[in-house]
């Protein structure tokens, strides 16, 4: 073998390598390995009711945004109580998709996802590449509080609604969140204002605060979204759950509905009268938060993680508090308590997890008095679970919240486009709203242009259509 | 002879095996993937021909961002290398000739530091920076125009669509130029001094030297930042994605953000892989065409 290497051999062995190795190192993955995972399951019993095999090891990946990782720590802890013999590995990150994307593709996905944050990854994937677990199980397993109880009778309605698509209940909004305007109860007491129950008395009043030198309302121009959530939430209060209905089924004109039109153009007139703080149309969810919590805004729309997002700009006596959106005639369809609450913060199981077992168990100890309490106490948020907030001292702007959930009376209602339809809601409809704030289009030209968007979406064959019941 | 081949494949080949590795099969793979419908969440696909690429003709969002890459290619090199070029000469040979010779302007050294802080920074530290100082009430700049009674201009830049696009390419410009200068500022020591005192001795003005003397002697520097400013152009993303994520109205919008979230925003990474592959043959057109353009002959010295 005198085989010296020739320049020619040894460029041919280098392509041949690369040819290789980019065979090898394919991103989309080996062949599909028909589905059979090797799920680690255990016997079930009265105490182990999905039958979750003790040893064996649990993964959890959560966002690591507003809410931090602490709170999901205390549950690791409570499940590795309850199974000693099981290590649950923990991890934190704010690219959830960057960073699980890969662990999809290759079959080997963590047991548990908090699937959260601006890098979510999108559910109308997930939900069409059947990469997620059914955890309808769940749901009918005895809660951890009372065996007599199902989990499902432990949530706050609307849960299942907003993690179920065509359905089948896929993903578990942990957090509970309440939308509306916000104020500071403070600056109104000062002011002898009170929160507007009508519109007609919310454009008096907008006049009242202008005169008195504070801009009415600001908004984030960046997530000019957060503004069109009471225009869709005054619009359903108006005519009523079906107008939503239409909305997330992608309809035909169903943007143009006149409920729609009537409540894009109410707050169309906001911006006509100059109700709106000049430079809001440049600034971000902070900025715009920051600058209401300085004073110089006096309403807001917003959700209710807003004052967990604000603990440290809000002045100590602001006392913050969230009403309805005011309704827009004598005769809307619902009653002016009515609001837009819905779960948040979805919680998956991939279908192809190992501990798939575990992953539903996980979730089962979430879902507990002690971990959803746990939860409020360390994040300031309400949870899925119906009355774990119970004798947690909460700070003015939650329990604003709770006050706000007695008096809706389970009038409470959400859309579901902004889920099934992302890219719908987060660029089409913030660009739209944007553009009607600002006054470059007219309340009935930021219908058409919504509604144009939504017929593309309804169109486009690459996405899968689900269908609101 | 048979040492010597071997010495050199030693070296050679774990760097070309690294290179094919992640650079060569990535791309080799987004020629492939850009063919299929595949999410990016399975390992299922089809393959669907060229249907994403005639989908890509028809998608009004994808030209909208071509277009402002279009824009920034052909403003951000010129506008660079003229700051730069114009910097550079003054640091370098932009004083008055006195006894010791030709020299920049007082503080030379003083300026070569300060324009190319830009460059120490992060380009996310530059973004965040950027964005608050456009923001409306409490950005620098906006407090500048209001300090000095120009309270009409301050507006809110960001939020506008006139706007956006120039906020963006104002960042970009800034945080180039001082890279540029320090290249060629470089390329300036390596001229002779006697050129510019004989051309100072002729009579020539500032200008006149920088045009007839210092740009043909350093067109080859020239030439490589054209390149190199060429495919920051085309790219831009990080800068956008972070000042304005493309908005509003997708007004300052690029293809590499329209890849970004059609990949992991949408789950569509066939379709993101195809508007890769066209980046790849745009950025290759504009490289090749760049070079024949500016191509000259070398002045010896």
């Amino acid at each position: 073998m005198s085989s010296a290497i020739s320049r020619r051999g040894l460029l041919q062995g280098a392509a041949g390598v690369a040819a290789a190795s980019a065979l090898g190192g394919c991103a989309m993955g080996g062949a599909d390995d028909d589905g059979t995972t090797p799920d680690a399951k255990g016997s079930t019993s009265a105490d182990n009711p999905l039958g979750v095999k003790e040893d064996a090891p649990l993964e959890v990946v959560i966002f690591n945004g507003g809410f931090g990782e602490e709170y999901a720590k205390a549950h690791e802890a409570m499940y590795e109580q309850r199974h000693p013999q099981a290590h649950v590995k923990h991890s934190a990150t704010q690219q959830i998709a960057e960073t699980l994307q890969p662990r999809f593709v290759a079959g080997d996905p963590p047991d548990v996802v908090n699937n959260s944050g601006g890098s979510q990854i999108d559910f109308n994937g997930l939900v069409s590449q059947g990469a997620l677990t059914d955890l309808g199980e769940l749901l009918d397993a005895p809660s951890l509080d009372d065996p007599a109880k199902k989990v499902r009778d432990t949530l706050l309605p609307g849960i299942v609604d907003v993690g179920s698509y065509d359905g089948t209940f896929l993903s578990l909004n942990y957090a509970y969140s309440a939308y509306g305007i916000w104020y500071s109860q403070k600056l109104f007491d000062a002011k002898g204002w009170e929160y507007p129950k009508t519109w007609d008395q919310m454009i008096a009043l907008c006049r009242t605060i202008k005169a008195a030198g504070i801009a009415p309302w600001t908004y984030p121009g960046v997530h000019a979204r957060y503004l069109s959530w009471a225009i869709l939430a005054s619009a359903g209060k108006l005519g009523g759950l079906d107008v939503i209905k239409a909305i997330d089924n992608l309809e035909p004109n169903a943007w143009k509905h006149d409920a729609v039109k009537t409540a894009a153009e109410a707050y169309y007139q906001l911006a006509v009268d100059g109700f709106l703080q000049p430079g809001a149309e440049g600034m971000d969810h902070i900025q715009s938060q920051t600058e209401w919590c300085r004073g110089h805004a006096a309403f807001l729309s917003n959700g209710s993680w807003l004052e967990n997002e604000q603990k440290s700009v809000t002045p100590p006596d602001f006392r913050m508090a969230v009403a309805p959106t005011p309704s827009l005639t004598t005769s809307d369809t619902m009653p002016y308590e009515a609001f837009r609450g819905t779960g948040s913060e979805p919680f998956i199981v991939p279908a192809k997890a190992k501990n798939v077992r575990g992953g539903l168990e996980y979730l089962r100890i979430m879902l507990s008095q002690k971990g959803a309490a746990d939860f409020t106490r360390k994040v300031s948020s309400l949870t899925a679970v119906q009355g774990a907030s119970a004798g947690i001292p909460l700070g003015p702007g939650l329990t604003s919240v709770t006050k706000l959930i007695d008096a809706s009376k389970g009038s409470a209602f959400t859309w579901l486009y902004s889920s099934y339809y992302r890219k719908l809601e987060r660029e089409r409809v913030n660009a739209a709203s944007l553009e009607l704030f600002t006054k470059r289009i007219t309340a009935a030209q930021w219908c058409d242009k919504v509604q144009k968007s939504a017929d593309e979406f309804a169109k486009d064959p690459a996405i899968k259509k689900y269908k609101r019941a | 002879m048979r040492g010597k081949r071997l010495f050199i494949a030693v070296f050679l080949i774990p760097g070309l095996l690294l290179y094919a590795l992640f650079v060569v099969s990535p791309y080799a793979q987004a020629f492939q993937i850009s063919g299929t419908d595949w999410s990016g969440l399975s390992p299922s696909y089809e393959f669907i021909g060229l249907e994403n690429f005639r989908r890509l003709v028809g998608d009004g969002y994808f030209w909208n961002a071509l277009r402002h890459n279009g824009l920034l290619l052909v403003l951000l090199p010129v506008a660079t290398i003229l700051l730069g070029l114009f910097f550079a000469s003054m640091i370098s040979v932009g004083g008055r000739a006195d006894r010791v010779g030709v020299h920049g302007v007082r503080g030379a050294g003083f300026y070569r530091v300060v324009y190319f802080f830009p460059q120490v920074l992060s380009v996310a530290i530059i973004g965040v920076l950027w964005k608050e100082m456009y923001a409306p009430h409490t950005g620098m700049i906006n407090g500048l125009l209001r300090g000095v009674g120009l309270d009409g201009l301050a507006v809110a830049w960001l939020g506008d669509p006139r706007f956006a696009f120039w906020c963006v390419l104002t960042v970009l410009i800034w945080m180039n130029v001082g890279f540029y200068v320090v290249l060629f500022s470089a390329a300036m020591q390596s001229i002779p001094r006697d050129l510019y005192e004989a051309a100072l001795l002729d009579g020539a003005t500032r200008l006149t030297t920088l045009v007839r003397i210092t740009v043909p002697l350093v067109w080859d520097t020239i030439q490589v930042a054209w390149v190199y400013l060429a495919i920051v152009a085309i790219d831009g993303f990080a800068i956008v994605q972070i000042i304005t994520d493309g908005g509003p109205s997708s007004s300052s919008d690029v293809v590499g953000l329209r890849l970004y979230k059609t990949a992991f925003a949408d789950g569509q990474f066939g379709y993101a892989s195809a508007i890769g592959v066209a980046m790849f043959f745009l950025t290759l057109t504009v490289a090749a065409m760049f070079l024949r353009v500016t191509r000259r002959d070398r002045v010896e010295l």
